[in-house]
């Protein structure tokens, strides 16, 4: 059982999980500042006979000192975490070879489109197959994302992706896989009564072995 | 301008002889409503905490039949095993009653209506009869609510968020009348809310006593005040919207249809605009009340009075403009996720500010550590927590990963259990004289402080954990995910926690009704406090004081150079003091 | 005995108190009370813009559904009772409650018919097919879908945005037709208003401006442009 964020498998895990415990780190010297501080007022602060409270009604410069070192760490945050949101989702975030798959989400299971042999989508050797995602490794991947009827959200946790597919909008998400390996896909929004079973099996292949598979798959889809 | 003659000791009010229903049923007194809305709402934290319990039980046993779920519907949990249909019902009764039956009445309701006239000096609010309608139309809200449990189909099950096209389409969720009753309960809780703040906000601006200027006023009074004013303007944007949703579900109308050219993603904009700002008013009036207890419990003056106001204000401000983070993968322009995580982030800084003043507030102080104080010192603890957690998914990249995960059920636990509840903790036994004329016993306080408070982060700390892994909200079963699997002993964990934390309310609950007939008799000021509620007996009586009171100073005078008392009443004129000039009764 | 909370009319305080906002409580809670009305509109007002800026096709032009002329009409019925309410006001404030009596009697009957003509347009429109999910099977309206006067894939959100912010605001003028004939009857008739007060039929007043320039707004969006 890991007690950390999952298997880094993706190029976005690196920066995500950086900033992840870059927030940890200072998050938790507030932590340790607040709830140290809070147990040493306590025992220090405590009742006991003959002592009086401090009378006072503030001091301008701590506070000024405490609000500015948030203010100041609150922007920096921003500014970091907004470059890599302008790079995961921005509008001309996807890579121009990225390599296209279609999913469209369902009450309960992916539908999920392949672009065939020619690598494009909307030919006619395209094929569908249901609940199972295969993606060659090391190569950017845009799914275009649709639903059938509600809002699904596409979400694998090893590659810190996730999107949301809502009817009537078409959305992409790009990914670029880079460990070998089988995954879970996992429905990541309230989408009815099956929404704890809508789950895909993802496969991540080297790309003889995605060759391989699509050539199969596409023979198995025309028969 | 005339000026009043001196009053250093506020007279109470006669004794009153309305008939038992005018008094106890349909009362305009202030206090007796926020007593109804404690009543209430206690009851419904209950129903909320029992549907919760149930869930846990599914996740913790998944499968396995619940003790005493026999007498359950077989199409709801056939032998006692919840049935997936049943688990969505759970989540979303339980996320619906805790705020909106629960945490906002027991915050708003019931210490707005019984604190704002005590304590800025008058005998009722502005508008007292609409105060009663506010009661009673909160309670036909719970009804119509809680009748959505027991209807054929089921209750709503699309969350406590409602999204659509899932809440409107019956076809697509299973649910029906009971998804309708959702949103008829919920225009009436916005009726209700809408009619208090109507009630704090002109008691506050115009009836204060003499002497209580702005800047004299108790935290507790500003964070009621500023909470209502969001309430104001927040509620009927949820009204607006569940109208939509209702009128989508019965009349066929087609706003949250994509198909006939209406936007899922309008529900969400509309949902997290009144959704947003409704967290603020659920932390806010607990904020507000930690203040004035961690004061009088330090026997120190708040540590930053005025910016402790700013700060209030600057939160209530701000929590307009942040609703988006609920929405940063929605599918909505991503653009707009860098502009609303800016806001996000900005937010947190105020709460810092307060976080730290209530620091300052204890730092050399003379500290006593009674139930009240107790629970104060935990919400700053508790919040604290939530609050920092809730930086981790201010960043979008990071809400990437843990958006709808159990690292965001952990943070919003932390902020309104950990911070809302704890501080109404401390806020029910504080109350409690001023209330009901008793102490509540400071023993069982005590017992309940700390096992609820190692119960409590027992059940949610660890859900950050497997929010980390990815483990997804609202899964019926996890299991059925391998990389959930090895996480069930936490899931175990969580839910034996979450029985022992529900069994201490218990202790809570007794000590609450016990000691409404045998709790230690009260006097006037059980806390040594300056409040202007605190010169009234306890129970205060039917219209407060014969004549307003005067006010002379701040409330937070603790251990003033100026008396031998580590207290200092804000109605007490000491030589020196002048008496407040005042606007004439005369007022257009 | 000052326990008497200040009751709806009052338009002084009985006990002195700190200086609010030189606004007696009735006016001032009416004015908060309309902020929240201004929230509530502007969520079915926004969703309106929304969906139809955002909408999968062309809109309906305004007049082809909708009746302009009455609705024009209506309109000036509504601003005209505005008028009489700011002469039942001025009256009032000059002391003379036989002209208020008149001038609120006036207001009351145009609201009414203002109410009563609108429930006559919908009638009608119902009667041709336009109803809040849209245009109904087979009905007049639906022929002119058909024939591409009207726009197929707006028409659902046309019916669901129309009926839902019209509809809500009759429901507003009702409560105000229904409160000033409350008043009316109650205080009005009886002479309690005088010129030291009459908070009731300013606070009334203000209600009723209120929802006539939301009509104004309303009427602009959804029947002229």
């Amino acid at each position: 059982m890991r007690w950390w964020l999952p298997l880094k498998a993706s190029t976005f895990a690196g920066p995500i999980d950086g900033l992840f415990l870059a927030i940890l780190i200072i998050t938790g010297i507030a932590f340790v500042l607040v709830e140290v501080g809070l147990i040493w007022f306590v025992i220090r602060y405590r009742q006991r006979p003959g002592r009086k409270a401090f009378y006072t009604h503030g001091n301008t410069r701590a506070e000024v000192i405490w609000t500015a070192i948030p203010a100041v760490t609150m922007v920096a945050l921003g500014l970091i975490s907004n470059r890599y949101w302008v790079e995961i989702k921005g509008r001309n975030s996807v890579p121009a070879n990225a390599y296209p798959i279609a999913i469209h989400a369902k009450q309960f299971e992916w539908q999920i489109t392949y672009p065939g042999p020619d690598g494009k989508l909307g030919t006619p050797d395209d094929f569908t197959v249901r609940n199972q995602l295969h993606v060659p490794v090391g190569r950017p991947i845009v799914v275009a994302l649709s639903s059938e009827d509600v809002i699904h959200s596409f979400y694998v946790p090893q590659f810190r992706v996730r999107q949301d597919a809502v009817p009537g909008m078409d959305i992409k998400a790009w990914f670029q896989a880079t460990v070998p390996g089988t995954y879970e896909l996992g429905c990541s929004q309230l989408c009815g009564l099956g929404h704890y079973r809508m789950r895909a099996q993802v496969f991540v292949q080297t790309q003889e072995d995605y060759d391989a598979w699509m050539k199969q798959a596409a023979q198995e889809a025309s028969s | 301008m005339t000026t009043v003659a001196a009053t250093s000791h506020p007279a109470p009010a006669h004794h009153d002889d309305r008939s038992f229903i005018r008094k106890y049923v349909f009362s305009t007194d202030h206090k007796i409503i926020g007593i109804q809305f404690l009543f209430v709402s206690l009851f419904f934290l209950l129903v909320g905490g029992l549907l919760a319990m149930q869930m846990r039980w599914q996740l913790g046993f998944p499968g396995k039949p619940m003790p005493g779920g026999g007498i359950l519907p077989e199409t709801m949990a056939p032998g006692g095993v919840i049935l997936p249909e049943y688990y969505i019902q759970l989540l979303t009764m339980h996320g619906t009653f805790m705020v909106f039956f629960a945490i906002m009445p027991l915050l708003v309701g019931v210490y707005a209506n019984f604190l704002i006239p005590l304590k800025i000096g008058t005998h009722d609010m502005a508008f007292p009869r609409i105060n009663m309608w506010s009661f009673w139309s909160f309670f036909a809200a719970g009804l119509v609510m809680l009748s959505s449990l027991f209807v054929p189909d089921g209750a709503a099950r699309a969350g406590w968020t409602m999204y659509a096209p899932l809440s409107a389409r019956h076809d697509l969720s299973g649910a029906s009348f009971g998804q309708e009753l959702w949103s008829v309960s919920i225009i009436l809780v916005g009726l209700s809310s809408i009619l208090g703040s109507l009630n704090y906000i002109t008691t506050i601006i115009n009836n204060r006593a003499p002497g209580m200027t702005w800047f004299r006023m108790p935290l507790s009074v500003w964070s009621l005040f500023i909470t209502a004013i969001l309430g104001l303007l927040a509620l009927p944007v949820l009204s607006g919207a569940a109208i939509m949703l209702l009128f989508d579900q019965i009349i066929g109308t087609h706003f949250f249809d994509p198909a006939a050219g209406g936007q899922a993603l309008l529900w969400q904009h509309l949902f997290w605009f009144f959704g947003h700002p409704e967290v603020y008013i659920l932390i806010l009036p607990a904020m507000g009340m930690v203040s004035d207890i961690i004061a009088n419990g330090s026997r120190k003056p708040i540590f930053g009075y005025h910016s402790m106001v700013f700060a209030i204000v600057a939160i209530a401000f701000l929590g307009w403009i942040v609703w988006g983070h609920h929405m940063f993968v929605s599918g909505m322009n991503p653009t707009l996720g860098s502009s609303f995580m800016v806001s996000t982030l900005v937010i947190a800084v105020p709460s810092a500010v307060k976080t730290f003043n209530w620091m300052g507030t204890m730092w050399r102080g003379n500290i006593k550590f009674t139930v009240p104080m107790l629970n104060a010192i935990a919400f700053v603890a508790m919040f604290v927590i939530g609050g920092l957690s809730g930086i981790f998914m201010a960043a979008t990249p990071v809400d990437m990963q843990i958006h709808d995960t159990y690292f965001i059920v952990a943070h919003l636990h932390y902020v309104l259990f950990g911070g809302s509840l704890f501080a109404l903790f401390a806020a029910i036994p504080y109350w409690y004289p001023k209330m009901f004329g008793r102490m509540m016993s400071e023993r069982w306080g005590k017992v309940h402080f700390w096992l609820t408070f190692i119960f409590y982060n027992c059940t949610f700390f660890p859900m950050h954990i497997t929010g980390m892994a990815g483990e997804m909200r609202r899964l019926y079963d996890p299991n059925q995910y391998t990389f959930l699997q090895p996480y069930q002993p936490i899931r175990v964990f969580i839910s034996i926690s979450a029985f022992l934390l529900f069994a201490t309310q218990i202790i809570f609950f007794v000590n609450f009704w016990w000691s409404l007939k045998k709790g230690k008799p009260a006097g006037l000021n059980p806390w040594q406090d300056n409040g202007l509620e605190w010169t009234l007996p306890s129970p205060a009586p039917h219209g407060n004081w014969e004549r307003v009171p005067t006010v002379y100073r701040g409330p937070y005078e603790f251990s003033s150079p100026q008396v031998p008392e580590d207290y200092l009443p804000q109605t007490r004129k000491l030589p020196g003091d002048r008496e407040p000039a005042v606007a004439s009764a005369a007022r257009h | 005995m000052t326990h008497a909370a200040a009751t709806v009319d009052q338009m002084r305080p009985p006990y002195p108190a700190e200086r609010g906002l030189d606004v007696y409580n009735t006016k001032l809670g009416m004015w908060v009370f309309l902020a929240s009305e201004v929230m509530f509109f502007a969520a079915l007002i926004g969703t309106y813009v929304i969906l139809r800026f955002g909408a999968p096709g062309e809109w309906a032009r305004p007049g082809i559904v909708l009746n302009i002329k009455i609705t024009a009409f209506n309109t000036f019925l509504l601003i005209c009772s505005s008028v009489s309410m700011v002469k039942a006001y001025a009256a009032i404030q000059d002391g003379d409650p036989k002209n208020m009596r008149f001038w609120l009697l006036l207001t009351i009957l145009g609201g009414a018919s203002f109410v009563g003509i609108q429930v006559y347009e919908y009638i009608h429109l119902v009667e041709h097919g336009f109803v809040p999910s849209g245009v109904r099977e087979g009905s007049e309206l639906a022929e002119l879908v058909a024939k591409g006067t009207l726009p197929a894939a707006t028409m659902g959100l046309y019916g669901s945005t129309f009926f839902t912010m019209t509809g809500f605001h009759g429901f507003h003028v009702t409560c105000g037709v229904i409160s000033m004939t409350y008043l009316y009857f109650t205080k009005a008739l009886p002479g309690k208003y005088s010129k030291a007060d009459y908070g009731g039929i300013e606070t009334v007043g203000l209600y009723w401006h209120f929802v006539d320039l939301v009509w104004i707004i309303l009427f602009t969006i959804v029947y002229l442009i």
